[in-house]
């Protein structure tokens, strides 16, 4: 029985059917960028939002025209705030840029070292965000408290890190995220940290919806070939989430019977 | 006059609106516009004129995580 076809999930009445969310930054170009997401089969990518180059050539094409919003659900960044306001500000700015679409990945950064989030300005920015009728993707720590707090305040996903931002270390609490994901009543997304396709299968194990990730693929060696193993391991940690794994023992359980032994 | 664009100092005729200030620039693709930390709609581009001294911020999508 394959239940994966009507495995999808939601955010903000949205339906995916990828659970596989993919950053554009990173890449040599933006081909390799495009490559790399079709081959993720990604239907949310993230993007930046940067001071247009005034008076240079036009050789380098706009993003948007490889990567169109007419075939992705775009997911706008505040990367590189260190403030709500700022935050806030490149938000008002995406939502214009796109016409009204008024879904974002709220990033309120503390520390440059770990770019680890501000979690009070992070809180304060994503209430005025939901106030302001925007769809709020949230990037957190794997603090479970915060992670319901910001549900509580109207986010339409809380994606708790799984280590720092490009480090590729993989989930560094599982505990953690689990007990986020038994608590949510939105999605969560790992976002954050993953390094290569285990890491992404045990996120999905864990129960989660889905994963975002960017440095995993675009700095693998070959990122496209990457692309599509996260695509599995995406694939494989759900199908295994939704088997309901075998119970974990602290000693041997025997695989074949002992009845009709011959010696 | 003067204004400055994304940071850097520009000259502009008096009385130029951010249309004409787009079409100058010959931006393309997708985009908003700021001046003095208020965006612009779009549905205000033809009758809003920028001043001398005015911080303009035109901003695009662009690779990221």
């Amino acid at each position: 029985m394959r239940n994966f076809d009507t495995d999808k999930f939601k955010i903000a009445d949205s339906i995916y059917s990828s659970r596989l969310l993919v950053g554009t930054g990173k890449y040599k170009n933006i081909q390799e960028a495009k490559s790399a997401i079709d081959e993720s089969g990604a239907e949310i990518v993230t993007v930046a939002i940067r001071r247009t180059n005034i008076g240079q050539d036009e050789t380098e094409p706009n993003l948007l025209d490889i990567i169109s919003p007419n075939k992705f659900t775009i997911l706008p960044n505040t990367a590189g705030c260190y403030d709500a306001d700022s935050a806030i500000r490149t938000c008002q700015l995406a939502r214009e840029l796109l016409d009204g679409h008024n879904l974002i990945k709220l990033e309120v950064l503390a520390d440059e070292k770990t770019l680890f989030p501000d979690i009070a300005q992070t809180l304060y920015a994503a209430e005025k965000l939901v106030n302001d009728n925007f769809k709020v993707m949230v990037y957190t720590t794997d603090d479970p408290i915060i992670a319901k707090r910001l549900e509580e305040i109207g986010c339409v996903a809380v994606m708790p890190l799984a280590a720092p931002i490009g480090s590729g270390l993989g989930i560094q609490n599982p505990y953690n995220i689990r007990n986020i994901v038994e608590n949510a009543s939105v999605p969560i997304i790992v976002d954050a940290g993953v390094g290569t396709s285990s890491d992404a299968s045990i996120a999905m194990e864990l129960g989660c919806d889905g994963v975002l990730m960017n440095t995993a693929i675009a700095e693998a060696k070959n990122p496209i070939l990457m692309a599509s193993a996260m695509k599995k391991a995406i694939q494989a940690g759900r199908e295994a989430y939704l088997a309901g794994r075998m119970p974990k023992r602290a000693y041997a359980s025997a695989s074949s019977p002992i009845d009709g032994q011959f010696f | 006059m003067e204004v400055l664009i994304n940071g850097s100092p520009y000259s502009i005729e008096n009385n130029c609106s951010v249309n004409t200030l787009i079409k100058e620039l010959e931006l393309n693709g997708k985009y908003a516009i700021e001046i003095n930390q208020y965006i612009i709609p779009r549905s205000q581009y033809n009758s809003k004129k920028i001043n001398s001294g005015d911080k303009v911020e035109i901003v695009q999508a662009i690779g990221g995580g």
